[in-house]
């Protein structure tokens, strides 16, 4: 069986954002970069669904550059067997839409059962990825995954979270599955991991492999412009309420009723 | 320009994040001198061009069929792909609900247009739209303006726009034969309702939330006993979901639901940089918490220095005694 694993390298969610001089670039400071969160929740799942089957492949891939080849050795050391990094100059800057693209792409370029990313990349925000790639590749996706049943041959029944409830959805193999908190529990690497991680086999992809033109990835092939970043407005000065409890909760009852009504 | 809402249903009620996408069609429309389209998806949904049309469409088209029943990225994915082909939109809005996020990238690959996520505010000027949108979870907005002459998708924050009725009289087509039962691989089997009725975190209006200040699960029930008469929902930090005291769809933050409601109660929650991305665009922050240093408190509207097991108990009492009263 082969699996399939997309992920992300982002800067870890305590960094402090600011924006660059000239206002169309972000200052990350220091920040330290990571496995996107929700992508260590699909590491976490190819590797039970390959304990399950006995034998499979894991296949990491992302788009991004040399640096994002951290967050593929951070997926080998938890026990992936092979990274591929799409690592074109031409990417960088590219949006969801470039990304899935040159992940699609890169997809073909081998055979594949059974395809796993986060939720969502933390820091753009887009949601978008996994089921663009799934769009690309004519294959179901199940995205905000909170718990996987393989009983069935061929196919997986999935949980996926919605407001107030979950969804019971059943779908056909191939298929990709973008994972939410609580799917499961990611393991730390071991040091054996770290160290046979070393060794695993890393391929860097060129847009010339994939066969994408520059004009379709990075900034170029965006469909929006990003005019500029600002930081949120600071919020207005707030009021401590002094005074015995009782007094502190009736004053706090009058300022939601009678100042914000709110309740 | 020629912008398309897509409406979506449940059990035949329309969503209320789906009336201020109207509502935002409507007003692009207006600057623009464009035309409102929307599409609705399900079996028996007929009379909900009415409501589409008391929002401000002046063309509904509806996909009332059995094989729309049921939600399927595929069949919705065909079904809105239709509509916009057959109108000819040049902008397509979704919600960012559940359903809006998982639909919006399906339509936006199959009409090979960009999609722009989880949108909080616009501007029109010289006949084009600019979209604001948060990064990082709210720690800073990016805008964005799509390339000239693109047709293109978005989706946009439930909550945040109002839903304003502009009544337009309006034609319905009927999306006839939009998708064959072969198209349909993943299918929606059942839905599971969450536990005794309680309202999620992304939609609730007024949200009580605890943090490791709640010491153990068996706490929570405080909290309950708040949100149940404001009509609100539990939410909590990271701290308490890793701690495993309370589910991880409660989570507000970074790493858990983003949120605005126009109430949010933080309770024993200190306010680390991961929490505050999720909330801190909530209309009114009240912040209970024993530490005077917290950084909650910097963001808070209203705040008490204390002890959240007597405060909030009392809280409750008071709260109850209100809605007593009327």
């Amino acid at each position: 069986m082969d699996i399939l694993v997309l992920v992300k390298h982002v800067p870890d969610t305590e960094t402090r954002v600011k924006v660059a001089p000239g206002g169309t670039s972000l200052d990350l400071g220091e920040a330290n970069f990571v496995v996107s969160p929700y992508d260590e929740y699909a590491v976490e799942a190819a590797l039970q669904l390959k304990e399950k089957q006995g034998s499979a492949t894991i296949t990491v891939l992302t788009v991004g550059t040399d640096e994002a080849v951290k967050s593929i050795r951070q997926a080998l050391a938890m026990g992936a067997d092979k990274g591929v990094l799409c690592g074109d100059p031409s990417f960088e800057g590219s949006d969801a839409g470039g990304t899935a693209r040159i992940l699609a792409a890169a997809i073909k370029k081998a055979p594949f059962d059974i395809i796993f990313c986060g939720k969502h990349g933390v820091g753009d925000d887009n949601q978008q990825v996994g089921s663009l790639v799934a769009a690309l590749l004519g294959i179901p996706a199940v995205t905000v995954v909170t718990s996987i049943d393989y009983s069935e041959a061929g196919l997986v029944r999935c949980h996926r979270e919605v407001e107030g409830g979950v969804e019971v959805v059943k779908t056909p193999l191939p298929c990709v599955i973008t994972c939410q908190k609580g799917l499961n529990e990611p393991r730390y690497p071991s040091l054996k991991g770290i160290m046979a991680a070393k060794k695993k086999e890393v391929v860097n992809y060129k847009a010339a492999d994939l066969g994408i033109d520059p004009a379709q990835a990075g900034k170029a092939g965006a469909a929006f412009e990003i005019k500029g970043y600002e930081l949120p407005p600071p919020r207005p000065e707030g009021r401590m309420l002094g005074g015995e409890v009782a007094d502190q909760v009736n004053e706090l009852l009058r300022l939601l009723h009678d100042e914000a009504k709110v309740i | 320009m020629k912008t398309l809402v897509f409406v979506e249903q449940r059990d035949g009620k329309v969503k209320k994040a789906s009336l201020e996408a109207l509502s935002v069609g409507r007003a692009l429309c207006d600057a623009t001198s464009g035309a409102l389209a929307a599409v609705v998806l399900g079996q028996g949904v007929s009379a909900i061009a009415e409501v589409a049309g008391k929002y401000g469409a002046e063309t509904m088209y509806i996909g009332d069929d059995a094989i729309f029943a049921a939600y399927s990225t595929d069949s919705y994915g065909l079904g809105v792909g239709k509509a916009a082909q057959v109108f000819g939109a040049d902008v397509l809005l979704f919600s960012a609900t559940a359903m809006g996020k998982d639909l919006a990238p399906r339509v936006a690959a199959r009409l090979e247009i960009g999609l722009l996520s989880d949108v909080t505010s616009y501007a029109v000027e010289n006949g084009g739209a600019t979209y604001r949108r948060p990064v990082y979870s709210g720690k800073a907005y990016a805008a964005a303006a799509p390339k000239a002459g693109k047709s293109y998708a978005v989706t946009l924050r439930p909550n945040v726009f109002a839903a304003t009725e502009s009544p337009r009289p309006h034609q319905v087509i009927k999306l006839e034969n939009a998708v064959a039962a072969s198209d349909v691989k993943a299918v929606v089997e059942s839905l599971l309702a969450s536990k005794e009725g309680l309202l999620d975190v992304a939609e609730a209006d007024i949200i009580v939330s605890g943090g490791r200040g709640m010491k153990g699960p068996e706490n929570y029930k405080i909290l309950e006993d708040l949100a149940k008469p404001l009509g609100g929902a539990v939410g909590a930090s990271r701290a308490a979901v890793d701690a495993g005291w309370i589910g991880h769809e409660h989570q507000v933050g970074q790493t858990g639901k983003v949120v605005s409601p126009t109430l949010y109660i933080a309770c024993g929650i200190s306010g680390a940089i991961q929490h505050l991305a999720g909330m801190s665009t909530s209309k009114v922050i009240v912040a209970i918490n024993k530490d005077p240093e917290a950084p909650i408190f910097k963001l808070a509207t209203y705040g008490i220095v204390g002890d959240l097991f007597d405060v909030v108990p009392k809280m409750t009492e008071a709260v109850k005694a209100l809605k007593a009263r009327g």
